[in-house]
């Protein structure tokens, strides 16, 4: 009889520690695409989670960038996907959520942390749910050569006039190329030219929305506006900019042989480690003196749960924790140029990502008008907005054409436009 | 001893053939009629469903589609004729001279012309781009040493001579293959044959237009096909020079990457299998009815000769 309820004790106390042991290394799994951030993960986010939340631990599994999607997606089928799911922006999240592979975390207390704008990129159409907690954003602008500025008396320029002022005088000087960017890539042009000057000209997150609702058309002044200006730009990217490369471009910078870039924020820690020169940054121009600015403040990372993952509870702590200040301050000095969404303070000590991040103060955030929603149909509107860019660039289409291509392009397809 | 024996089924055969029927099946003939399948079907709401030729209809009948489809043809069509006008008469010019007896070292211009043909698209996409490149290539400045820079252009990034520079870079990868095949048929012409022209006073480039010419005609046709077959199919170099949406404006979009970029999607273009399988299924059907044109009406025409 002893001996029965002894084995019986034995045996519950190995039950018993199995379980404990369980529940303790209930181990997270992130899938990501961003395997640069591999080694930060490892060092500085995964260590910082593990020491306050003894008991879950973490392991990131990126993939190539190209390959992301497809491989999650099957991964997600098959019920091999890990438990923590990094979230492209819009649509390709929208369609895992809509097939049941991400949760809903609308309720997820650390979601109160963020703004609309940073939600939007993450949230079904009608913002009811919000599906990935918001992790980082780029932001747009020009970066310029200190040093060229200086050695030619420039100014940074504020206005529309002060722009193209400051292009005439370099290109006049002859010493440098006035703007590095090409149109072979043909994202460029788009990306860091029509996406990135357009939020003054169409107002932001108003012109946005009522592009979005119908109420604007992309004939409308605001949206060729921003084309106006880019067909002035070819007569200052550099000899053969048609065949130049966006690595080109770069390179051109890095070596100081142009003295402005159109830039996305992404390309600050890669700009500190080539250039031998200091750098300043300046937010995309205003029409006229004393106008609102606003800025292209891309939503781009989020993270999310796998609806199949095992520990529920774990991950919703994680999220919880990427939510805060914390995880903000840790991801964005490790990342320069990747700014987190979160309206908790952050500290940078990047100072050309300080110059970034301070636009939030003084202009309005919107993020690139053809991400949400609008690219969804034939022809897509986001790679028609590249060809169009180009186009207008190159000079071989007018404006006025190049805005009209497009809105027949998506009022082919998108009822609201129709 | 005269018992009349059933002829054993020879199993070997069967074994000895088995590998290869079965590894082809597996990767090429199931994933080909599963393509064709997957073209009559369409995604509503999360489910497969059959459409029939609605994909079809779609790519020829709407212009979105149709003018994509038309656009990438044209270049494929332009894309084939460059390697026909030139990448062949080049190889078959090259053969002639390497065959010449009297030609010292070669076997060095032999491979070295060969060369490019082993190297990846990557690498010739990507060399060059560099070449050719206004900022780095050495393009810009060899011409500007001969006094030619005004004939310099971005090429690769001009509309109207992308796709040509492209296809002539594609030529200078492949001109080994036709020049390794006359070679080889040119090398197997007796010279009796040669011998006995020359006894009728046919010598040099008479010899070779009179003789050889027809007897490597048949060589010529397979070259063509092939050639044709590769370049219908083709998709590497243009992707890895001029990216997914083969710019600049579409006029390097080929078949290959316009199926591409509908099948997988590119950026915020969502993949469409469906229709990226139509474009697939169309052109196979373009490189069928090539393939049967030259088997039914040109390859039954060339004479072989048995020496």
């Amino acid at each position: 009889m002893k001996i029965t309820t002894l084995k019986g004790a034995l045996l519950a106390t190995t039950l018993f520690s199995a379980t404990a042991a369980t529940a303790q290394d209930a181990t997270l799994i992130i899938e990501s695409w961003r395997n640069d951030d591999l080694v930060i993960w490892q060092d500085k986010i995964i260590p910082a989670f593990e020491a306050e939340n003894p008991g879950i631990k973490l392991k990131f599994t990126p993939s190539a960038p190209a390959e992301y999607n497809a491989v999650l997606n099957s991964k997600l089928d098959a019920g091999s996907a890990g438990d923590i799911i990094s979230c492209r922006p819009f649509d390709a999240s929208l369609a895992l959520y809509d097939a049941g592979h991400l949760a809903d975390l609308s309720d997820l207390s650390g979601m109160a942390n963020f703004s609309g704008v940073a939600k939007a990129g993450w949230s079904t159409d009608d913002g009811s749910a919000t599906y990935c907690v918001p992790m980082a954003s780029v932001i747009h602008g020009f970066i310029y050569n200190k040093d060229v500025f200086a050695e030619l008396g420039l100014e940074v320029p504020t206005t529309e006039a002060e722009f193209f002022a400051t292009l005439d005088a370099i290109k006049e000087d002859g010493g440098y190329i006035p703007m590095a960017m090409g149109t072979s890539d043909q994202w460029e042009a788009a990306t860091m030219g029509y996406n990135n000057i357009g939020p003054n000209y169409w107002k932001g997150e108003e012109g946005r929305a009522a592009l979005i609702a119908g109420e604007q058309s992309l004939t409308d002044e605001g949206w060729v506006a921003p084309f106006r200006q880019l067909a002035k730009w070819g007569s200052y990217l550099g000899d053969g900019y048609e065949a130049q490369t966006y690595p080109d471009s770069q390179n051109i910078f890095t070596l100081g042989r142009a003295a402005i870039y159109p830039a996305g924020s992404w390309e600050i820690s890669g700009f500190n480690a080539q250039a031998d020169f200091e750098m300043g940054a300046f937010n995309p121009p205003v029409a006229n003196s004393g106008d609102t600015c606003y800025i292209s403040d891309h939503t781009d990372i989020g993270i999310g749960m796998n609806v199949a993952t095992e520990n529920p509870e774990a991950a919703k702590i994680f999220l919880n924790w990427v939510a805060t200040s914390e995880f903000s301050n840790i991801f964005a000095n490790a990342l320069p140029g990747f700014f987190p969404l979160s309206n908790a303070t952050v500290e940078l000590q990047d100072p050309l990502a300080q110059e970034f991040i301070s636009w939030r103060g003084k202009c309005e955030s919107s993020i690139r008008s053809t991400y949400q929603i609008l690219s969804r149909g034939t022809p897509n509107l986001e790679n028609d907005t590249w060809n169009a860019s180009v186009a207008v660039i190159k000079g071989v289409e007018s404006p006025e054409d190049a805005a009209m291509r497009l809105q027949n392009g998506l009022a082919s397809w998108y009822a609201p436009q129709q | 001893m005269a018992t009349p024996s059933k002829p054993q089924f020879r199993w070997h055969i069967a074994v000895f053939l088995a590998p290869a029927v079965l590894v082809y099946t597996a990767v090429m003939i199931y994933p080909l009629f599963n393509t064709l399948r997957l073209s009559l079907f369409s995604e509503v709401d999360q489910d497969r469903v059959w459409v029939g030729l609605q994909n079809f209809r779609t790519l020829f009948g709407d212009a979105v589609w149709s003018d994509q489809f038309w656009n990438a043809l044209a270049n494929n069509a332009w894309f084939f004729m460059i390697h026909m006008i030139v990448q062949n008469p080049i190889g078959v010019a090259l053969a002639a001279i390497l065959s010449s007896p009297h030609l010292r070292f070669s076997a060095f211009y032999r491979s070295a012309i060969f060369i490019p043909t082993i190297l990846s698209f990557v690498i010739v996409g990507f060399a060059w781009k560099l070449i050719l490149s206004p900022i780095w290539g050495i393009a810009p400045g060899m011409l500007d040493s001969i006094g030619l820079k005004f004939l310099y252009q971005p090429w690769l990034g001009k509309e109207e001579y992308a796709l040509t520079t492209l296809s002539l870079v594609s030529v200078w990868q492949y001109v080994g293959i036709p020049m390794m095949l006359i070679y080889a048929a040119l090398l197997s012409i007796p010279d009796e044959i040669l011998e006995a022209g020359e006894c009728d006073g046919i010598t040099g480039m008479a010899a070779f237009f009179k003789i050889k010419l027809p007897l490597i005609l048949p060589s010529i046709g397979i070259i063509s096909i092939l050639t044709f077959v590769a370049n219908f199919n083709a998709f590497d170099l243009i992707y890895a020079a001029q990216g997914a949406l083969a710019g600049p404006n579409f006029s390097t979009d080929i078949l290959g990457t316009f199926m591409y970029r509908t099948f997988f999607g590119f950026q915020l273009q969502l993949g469409d299998p469906h229709m990226g399988s139509a474009i697939a299924s169309a052109m196979f059907g373009v490189i069928l009815v090539g393939v049967c044109i030259y088997l039914f009406g040109i390859q039954r025409r060339l004479r072989n000769y048995q020496f």
